[in-house]
């Protein structure tokens, strides 16, 4: 039912390095300002939630409400200071979670 | 809830353009006052002090319903003092929030971008918060020619 995030983000970096980090979910959140064509409001359902952890640690969370485009992008940094585990999450209004981890090594 | 009349206001402006045209003083006060209202709710009541915070944003947006937006915060990123949030409101919006980032130390940088609908030429309001409790503000006006939350 989820389609698989797209991420973009090093594999390698240096010690205490300022990574980037992008990610996108394919996803219509549709905003529930929408209507059909009977003009019934279609109801809302978004990715109401993302966020990145590494080793288990939050780095970025952010709150999305229906002004967030269709197919959420978010791009932010991480200061990265030992090799490990990048996790992503995105929470969906009717309670399904996506999620998509990545490696990095830190030398 | 929120008041029928800013909704009956907005759903007209969503059906099109020329109706946004009718429906737009109206809407846009009442959604400025609920961009407020959020923003107070925010800081706590109290005023966050203007600068530190850029917002990066076309100054026309061709297309409402995917308008590039990027905030940051100039400030530091350390430990014991660091930028842990930051709300994004929209006041012309039919729902002003856009969203509230939040960051840790470990994000290096209070930084974000993504990709946001906008119904209508509005002004975008960032406002940061520290870890020690301090607020800082910014806003951007942003030409909408079509506007991104109808269909």
């Amino acid at each position: 039912m989820a389609e698989k995030p797209r991420l973009k983000l090093p594999k390698e970096a240096k010690k205490g390095e300022m990574i980037e980090i992008k990610t996108l979910l394919p996803h219509i959140m549709e905003s529930g300002q929408r209507k059909d064509k009977d003009g019934k409001t279609i109801p809302r359902k978004i990715i109401n939630k993302f966020a990145c952890e590494f080793n288990g640690k939050p780095v970025f969370t952010a709150n999305l409400e229906p002004a967030i485009a269709a197919n959420p992008y978010m791009q932010f940094h991480a200061k990265v200071e030992e090799s490990g585990t990048f996790k992503f999450t995105w929470t969906d209004d009717d309670g399904t979670v996506t999620t998509a981890e990545e490696n990095i090594t830190v030398s | 809830m929120r008041p029928l009349s800013r909704r009956d206001a907005l759903a007209l402006g969503a059906s099109g353009a020329a109706l946004t045209l009718i429906g737009w003083g109206e809407s846009a006060s009442a959604a400025a006052k609920e961009a407020a209202e959020q923003i107070a709710k925010f800081t706590g009541g109290k005023t966050a002090e203007q600068g530190k915070v850029s917002i990066e944003l076309p100054e026309i947006a061709e297309n409402g319903n995917t308008v590039p937006l990027s905030v940051s915060v100039d400030a530091p990123m350390t430990a014991d003092n660091y930028v842990s949030e930051i709300l994004v409101v929209a006041d012309g919006n039919p729902n002003p929030g856009v969203a509230t980032f939040q960051f840790s130390p470990l994000a290096g940088k209070a930084e974000a971008s993504t990709r946001i609908r906008l119904a209508t030429t509005q002004n975008i309001i960032a406002i940061a918060k520290t870890s020690k409790g301090e607020f800082f503000t910014n806003q951007k006006l942003v030409k909408v020619t079509i506007g991104g939350c109808g269909g």
